[in-house]
């Protein structure tokens, strides 16, 4: 699948921003986080921010952006509708916390509901995003359950790390957070190892014999394309890269989105809060950099059956 | 509404493709554009058609494939357009309402006033059947010429799609597939049409029929099954004389 910039952007930042208001929802209802009004104003500025951000990034690859607004009706069959519904959603209890958060300096009561319900709409914003994708047939390496893991995971992940930036950047206290953040881009990094380790050892859905139905006659080989030049199918949909090629970029988003990130989180647990906001700041860049990295990579490994018609044995 | 239709189709108008017969010569192709790029989905939009890589929409594209070895290996012309599958997952990822099943005749088709130009559709199709046109940025696709296949104003006989009434090997067939009486329907089983891809579930429409058995052995002319050897002495790069001092030269 060709790697289209809008959406390797919308999904990473706004999956961040969903974790991120994920985490306010449970330390408010769990932790009894302090309504801090700087703290509450920045982070739900970042949050709302990255997904905002990554909601209108998604609709620049529209042919028609000014339509978007369509893409809302169609929730009963449509997992891109759904995420749509659930994204706007997110926004009203989102909202309104943020606004008893900042301008009442009140998280209790039910201004803690409102922070759990846009919790709750952010998971499932995150689960819709991944469903997408996940419910692909045509797209054998999607089509598996891990997708939906390893979107929620990295969300939860990228979503701790801002968490844990912004308490240490406001002296909250939280030092435990980066453990938090640590072991949950642990989590999410070996979901994101399974997956590849999945991909690579799993059998072809479909191949050329099936795509064309004379696999009774022998191997099946493409003799001539339907044409010499390009075609929408073969530049959105045959995007190939080289297995060398993956191989060495799954060890750099392994590096950069989850060892350094689980270091330097934890180090900053051990730091006075000063210094331990500048090394967590530093696990968030190299965590989001590690995400455009896998993101990319989600994309570009993905092969699409109709490739089976342009000279790919399987699929 | 991009839920399928409450009651699958009774009808179910779709293609019978016979890949013994097809000669890949494209005219299916040419004529299916020819035809659409001024119909329903119109126009359909070709990008640099006189430059260094041209691209364009089309819904009909013939692939052409090699399958087996020796003596039972083939060639096939494989032409390809929408299926209009029963199960379309192109319609029900469709986030817009803009792709739909037809309840009254199966066709698949797509609003173009209401398409956003999300793609989705095409990612979720596994065949290819669907088509983005830059220009207009809405996806385009096969209608089955539901322009054509109901159209009064054209004598009966041309009441079919385009590619169907321009291939001169009577390669592509219509008719109604949920209909077993149908010729297309008969057709199919007579030849053992069959599904592209049934592992993905879309169950589709069109058919394909296979290839008949290739002719491994020759009817009896009378000619000699294998030709008498004569004895031709290679000339060596050794050997004496004027034709070897020219191959010696010319090897050198």
């Amino acid at each position: 699948m060709n790697p289209a910039y809008s959406v390797i952007f919308f999904t990473t930042a706004s999956g961040a921003g969903y974790g991120l208001l994920t985490w306010l929802g449970v330390a408010v209802l769990f932790f009894d986080l302090p309504a801090h009004r700087w703290f509450g104003l920045a982070a739900f500025a970042v949050a709302l921010t990255l997904i905002t951000v990554g909601l209108l990034a998604s609709t620049f690859h529209l042919g028609h952006p000014e339509r978007a607004w369509r893409g809302l009706t169609q929730w009963r069959s449509s997992w891109l509708s759904r995420e749509g519904v659930v994204a706007v959603a997110t926004y009203i209890p989102a909202g309104l916390a943020a606004i008893g958060w900042v301008f009442l300096t009140n998280n209790d009561g039910i201004w803690a509901w409102l922070s759990a319900v846009a919790a709750v709409l952010a998971v499932v914003t995150v689960l819709c995003t991944a469903m997408i994708y996940q419910s692909l047939r045509a797209i054998p390496r999607w089509n598996t359950p891990w997708v939906m893991a390893g979107y929620l995971g990295l969300a939860l992940a990228s979503g701790a790390l801002l968490f844990h930036f912004g308490v240490r950047t406001f002296g909250l206290g939280f030092a435990w957070s980066g453990w938090a953040a640590a072991l949950l881009t642990i989590a999410a990094w070996a979901i994101k190892l399974a997956y590849w380790n999945s991909i690579d050892n799993a059998a072809p859905r479909a191949t050329a014999e099936t795509a064309t139905g004379l696999g009774h006659l022998g191997k099946v080989r493409l003799f001539e394309a339907p044409h010499t030049g390009d075609n929408y199918l073969m530049r959105e949909m045959g995007y190939k890269i080289a297995r060398n090629h993956a191989k060495r970029l799954r060890t750099i988003a392994l590096i950069l989105g989850g060892a350094i990130p689980v270091v330097l989180a934890v180090v900053a647990t051990q730091l006075p809060d000063v210094t331990a906001a500048l090394v967590a700041l530093l696990a968030v860049i190299s965590a989001g950099a590690g995400l455009l990295v896998e993101r990319w990579l989600f994309f570009a490994e993905a092969v699409h059956t109709i490739s089976l018609y342009y000279g790919t044995d399987a699929a | 509404m991009t839920s399928l239709p409450q009651s699958p189709p009774a009808t179910k108008l779709g293609l019978v493709i016979d890949l013994d017969t097809c000669v890949g010569c494209h005219a299916c192709a040419v004529n299916c554009k020819e035809w659409n790029t001024g119909g329903h989905s119109a126009p359909l939009t070709d990008l640099e058609p006189y430059g260094e890589s041209p691209l364009g929409v089309w819904f009909n594209r013939i692939h052409s494939f090699e399958a087996g070895d020796g003596a039972e290996g083939r060639t096939v012309n494989f032409p390809k357009s929408c299926l209009h599958c029963d199960e379309p997952a192109c319609v029900t990822v469709c986030p817009t309402g803009a792709s739909y099943k037809r309840e009254e005749d199966g066709i698949v088709l797509v609003n173009p006033d209401t398409c956003i130009g999300c793609k989705l559709c095409s990612w979720a199709c596994p065949y290819g059947a669907r088509e983005y046109d830059y220009t207009d940025g809405v996806m385009k696709k096969c209608t089955l010429c539901v322009d054509r296949i109901y159209n009064e104003n054209l004598e009966e006989v041309d009441r079919v799609p385009a590619c169907v009434s321009t291939c001169p090997a009577s390669a592509r067939h219509f008719g109604d597939l949920g209909d077993p009486n149908s010729e297309v329907s008969q057709l199919v089983a007579e030849r053992g049409g069959y599904d592209l891809m049934p592992e993905m579930e879309m169950q589709p429409v069109n058919k394909y029929l296979p290839p008949r058995p290739a002719k491994t052995s020759t009817g009896d002319t009378g000619a000699p099954a294998a030709l008498p050897d004569h004895d031709i002495a290679p000339v060596e790069a050794t050997g004496r004389g004027f034709l070897a001092w020219v191959d010696r030269t010319l090897s050198r």
